[in-house]
């Protein structure tokens, strides 16, 4: 093996990066980084050198450190009340969220970190929740030095407004399973017990078994009937009330039917009843339920600028530096942000250079110069040296917060979907009615004898069993489905929602385009220092947002406009001016009278070239960093839906965008989020279903407002706007198929619509004729159950497969 | 065939043994994290004094 290849095999030891310079060397190990040998110090120090055996490479690198004063405000008591769960003399306990846990290595070292800080009691992981609950004696450590362990171990626990005044859920999930878990045990029992009636035992035997198995039946379904069926009969009583008939209407009122039949029967000894099929239809739609309920507990689906913004600021009080908690700032307090920090309130700028970020907030690509005096919003990212501000609003009245307040925001969206099933159940529910009814007079006429059994035999029979579950499992399953691709949905009812949406929404920044991912590269003759000097001056005097890019890449100090004269700017052309002595242009080949830049141009890239006196030197090529498949995605997306783009930015890219997007497609720039949000209600007011696609706060609005939001992340452990759907940026390429997949899901739930139907004429024939015997309902109803269940699991897997989502 | 008596009511006991096991489950949490008892069963305690670069270099 050659020399390069092993070099280029060095990884560090910790996180398992390729390690560019010379690596750190500490115990005979390799580092990358002072971050990752910290690290490894620190757990060789406490033993834990296990962490190393139990995945590969399981470290997060450690690049960036924390900032010391980051936690201080911790060590406040108001901050402490509110994060801390349970409190005594002793020992305090607390869950973190910590989204960088990964591996099984992550969950080893952070249940052993009793081992580090002696302080430290109990430490549990749950790791689909991504959740660390910690209980420590507050008198040998604290808070703030558990978070800052965790910090430099590489383990930063998401600590933010919301967290707060978040109050903590009370899980309602356990109630479903006790219900469960009571219906399958009188299920099975009572199947038990009713065989031996099915099999004519009672002929063999005298008759006092047929009445003991009867009052045993009937004590079994008692717990089925008051406690587990009791959400059917509320949601039908409910519903009833609104004025709306849904499906837990018809199966309330075959449980209700069924069990006073039943005991009916029993008690006056004429049958067993039909006990065991009432047991067994709850017992399944409690599993359908169940089914239903399993969505992605890791994510969250309705944060809000709450939980973007920071616990606590750094306020400068008599020159001193003190962190307040950022609910508690008060207008005219000094605010030190330093760089990465994000500006928690409106302010404006005292001291230092600002460059913002307002990407995720505003949609603008490129960070924003602040002059001193100037008002800045809050939201905006420092990116550059630390930064003074005095508040000038209190967080709760700030622009964003604003905006977040209004009434879109607060409007509830549940109420208007509208499932297949609901418009079913509706017809559904008249039609069995009226049978029952016509049945009953039928007999009434011609042997009222038969009359009640025949309606109430209608009414059992065609309890919609399946019915309720093909909507439960088929979207249930898709829902797996789509998490297994990485496209994480809100509530199964989502689904239903994709599937009829006709017209899609993009955001620019950060959706279709990923600004980390933007290259720029010079390539030409090397230039000299004065000649970088020139260029970069003359670039960031420019307005053009290229300009600016070749600016942030040459990335000099600012040199200032000394030496600069001639500067004249033409539109669509290029630059040309005068520094020192050189005569510098920059611009398009036309512009500089030259053929062209690269044979084979790239058309995804712009290219701006430099000569300088006269002689070309070279180009930069920009290459825009649009998502991978854009281009397909789009063309596949046009095929049956019409297309927009909104951007907060500005119209520099439209043209190229343009050749994206088909002719019809509107292409809106610069974009307010409140302007987004007006063109969404625009095209619901046209009665087009809308789809937004955004990723910042600025799209928040808009992918509320719409139909479907669907926000994109780069990491979903990341904050995203609520939604109704958190994308992996990864799977972009895919988003053409996902909607396929919704499709394919309705049609599957309509085809199990059918198959149970089927089932419930074949069960009606025997009902109306009043002469049903119990056996056949406790054939045909977990018969039909189960055909559904399995149904509809294989035809979304198949439909999974067929799009592949899964292998 | 009285015996019958008998065996329903063991069945039934035995049951409502497994009903309430159920029960005590739920409400000890443990149907809220299904995925990391798994992976915090292989862990040892004292793992044996092995070379661990050995197994991290694999």
């Amino acid at each position: 093996m050659s020399k390069t290849a092993i070099a280029a095999k060095v990884s560090c030891f910790h996180c398992g990066d390729k390690i560019a310079s010379s690596p750190i060397l500490f115990d005979e190990k390799s580092f990358c980084c002072q971050g990752c040998q910290g690290v490894y110090e620190l757990l060789s120090h406490s033993n834990l050198c296990d962490y190393y055996a139990i995945s590969d490479n399981p470290g997060l690198a450690q690049k960036n450190p924390v900032s010391k004063v980051k936690f201080a405000y911790l060590e406040d008591e108001e901050i402490q009340k509110q994060l801390i769960d349970f409190k005594d003399q002793k020992i305090s306990r607390i869950a973190f969220h910590v989204p960088t846990m990964h591996c099984s290595s992550c969950i080893w070292l952070l249940e052993s970190l009793y081992k580090i800080d002696k302080g430290i009691g109990h430490c549990r992981v749950d790791f689909l929740k991504k959740q660390l609950s910690i209980s420590f004696n507050h008198h040998e450590t604290s808070l703030r030095k558990i978070v800052e362990l965790l910090s430099s171990l590489g383990y930063e626990p998401t600590l933010s407004l919301s967290h707060l005044e978040e109050t903590k859920k009370v899980s309602n999930n356990n109630q479903l399973l006790y219900q469960v878990g009571v219906a399958g045990f009188c299920f099975g029992n009572i199947m038990l017990i009713s065989f031996p009636e099915y099999f004519g035992l009672d002929s063999l035997s005298h008759k006092t078994f047929s009445r003991l198995f009867g009052y045993l039946n009937m004590g079994l379904a008692l717990p089925v009937f008051l406690y587990s069926a009791q959400s059917y009969f509320k949601s039908a009583y409910q519903s009833l009330r609104k004025g709306i008939i849904n499906i837990d209407f018809p199966l309330a009122l075959g449980i209700l039917v069924m069990f006073f039949r039943s005991s009916y029967e029993v008690i006056s000894h004429s049958g067993i009843g039909f006990f065991d099929t009432l047991a067994g239809l709850v017992f399944f739609l409690l599993i359908g339920k169940w089914v239903q309920q399993r969505t992605f507990d890791t994510l969250s689906f309705e944060r809000d600028y709450k939980s973007y913004f920071p616990v606590a600021v750094a306020v400068l009080k008599e020159g001193k530096e003190q962190t307040v908690p950022v609910t508690k700032l008060k207008v005219g307090d000094r605010m030190l942000i330093r760089n990465q920090e994000i500006i928690p309130a409106d302010a404006i700028l005292l001291n230092g250079e600002a460059k913002i970020d307002f990407s995720f907030v505003t949609g603008e690509s490129l960070p924003v110069d602040k002059v001193l005096g100037e008002m800045i919003y809050a939201g905006g990212r420092q990116t550059s040296a630390a930064i003074e501000l005095e508040v000038c609003k209190p967080v709760s009245q700030s622009y964003l917060t604003q905006l977040w307040n209004s009434e879109h925001f607060t409007k509830d969206r549940e109420s208007q979907i509208i499932t297949f099933q609901s418009v079913v159940s509706r017809y559904f529910t008249f039609a069995l009615l009226g049978i029952a009814i016509t049945s009953a007079i039928f007999w009434l006429l011609f042997d009222p004898s038969r009359s009640l059994a025949a309606f109430t035999a209608v009414l059992i029979i065609a309890c919609p069993c399946a019915l309720a579950l093909s909507s439960p499992f088929a979207l249930g399953n898709a829902l797996r489905m789509f998490g297994r691709a990485k496209f994480y949905l809100k509530s199964p009812e989502v689904i239903e929602q994709m599937a009829k949406t006709n017209h899609m929404v993009f955001d620019k920044t950060g959706t279709i385009t990923n600004a980390a991912q933007a290259t720029i590269s010079f390539i030409g003759a090397d230039l000299t220092k004065e000649e970088n000097e020139a260029i970069f001056t003359i670039a960031n005097n420019s307005v053009h947002p290229l300009s600016k890019k070749i600016a942030s890449y040459l990335d000099l100090h600012n040199i200032g406009n000394a030496g600069l004269s001639n500067f004249k700017e033409l539109t669509g052309k290029g630059v040309s001016a005068q520094f020192g002595k050189s005569e510098v242009r920059l611009g398009s080949a036309n512009f500089l009278s030259i053929s062209s830049f690269e044979p084979n141009a790239d058309v995804l890239a712009s290219y701006v070239g430099v000569s300088i006196n006269g002689d070309y030197k070279g180009f930069f090529k920009i290459s825009h960093a649009y998502r991978e498949g854009l281009k397909e995605v789009i063309d596949s997306l046009a095929l049956n839906r019409e297309l927009s783009l909104l951007s907060g930015d500005n119209n520099a890219e439209e043209a190229r965008l343009k050749a994206f997007f088909p002719k019809d497609s509107t292409l809106l720039f610069q974009q307010s989020p409140s302007e987004k949000l007006l063109y969404i209600n625009q095209l619901k007011e046209n009665g087009q279903q809308v789809v937004m696609i955004g990723d910042g706060l600025n799209d928040a609005g808009a992918l509320k407002a719409a139909n479907i939001g669907i926000s994109v992340t780069e990491d979903t452990a990341n904050f995203s706007p609520s939604s109704d759907v958190i994308m992996d940026a990864m799977v972009f390429n895919q988003l053409p198929k996902f909607f396929q997949y919704a499709k394919d899901t309705v049609k599957v739930i309509r085809m199990s619509f059918v198959v149970s139907l089927l089932y419930n004429l074949v069960g009606l024939s025997f009902a109306v004729t009043g002469t049903m015997s119990p056996i056949v309902a406790a054939i045909l109803m977990p018969l039909s159950s189960i055909s559904v269940i399995s149904f509809t699991t294989a035809a979304t897997w198949l439909y999974a497969r067929k799009r592949s989502l899964v292998l | 065939m009285n015996i019958i008596f008998l065996l329903i009511g063991c069945s039934l006991v035995l049951a409502v043994g497994f009903l309430i096991a159920f029960i005590w489950t739920v409400k000890s949490g443990q149907m809220e994290d299904d995925y990391t008892p798994s992976i915090r069963m292989l862990f040892d305690d004292k793992p044996p004094a092995t070379d661990k670069d050995e197994l991290v270099s694999k």
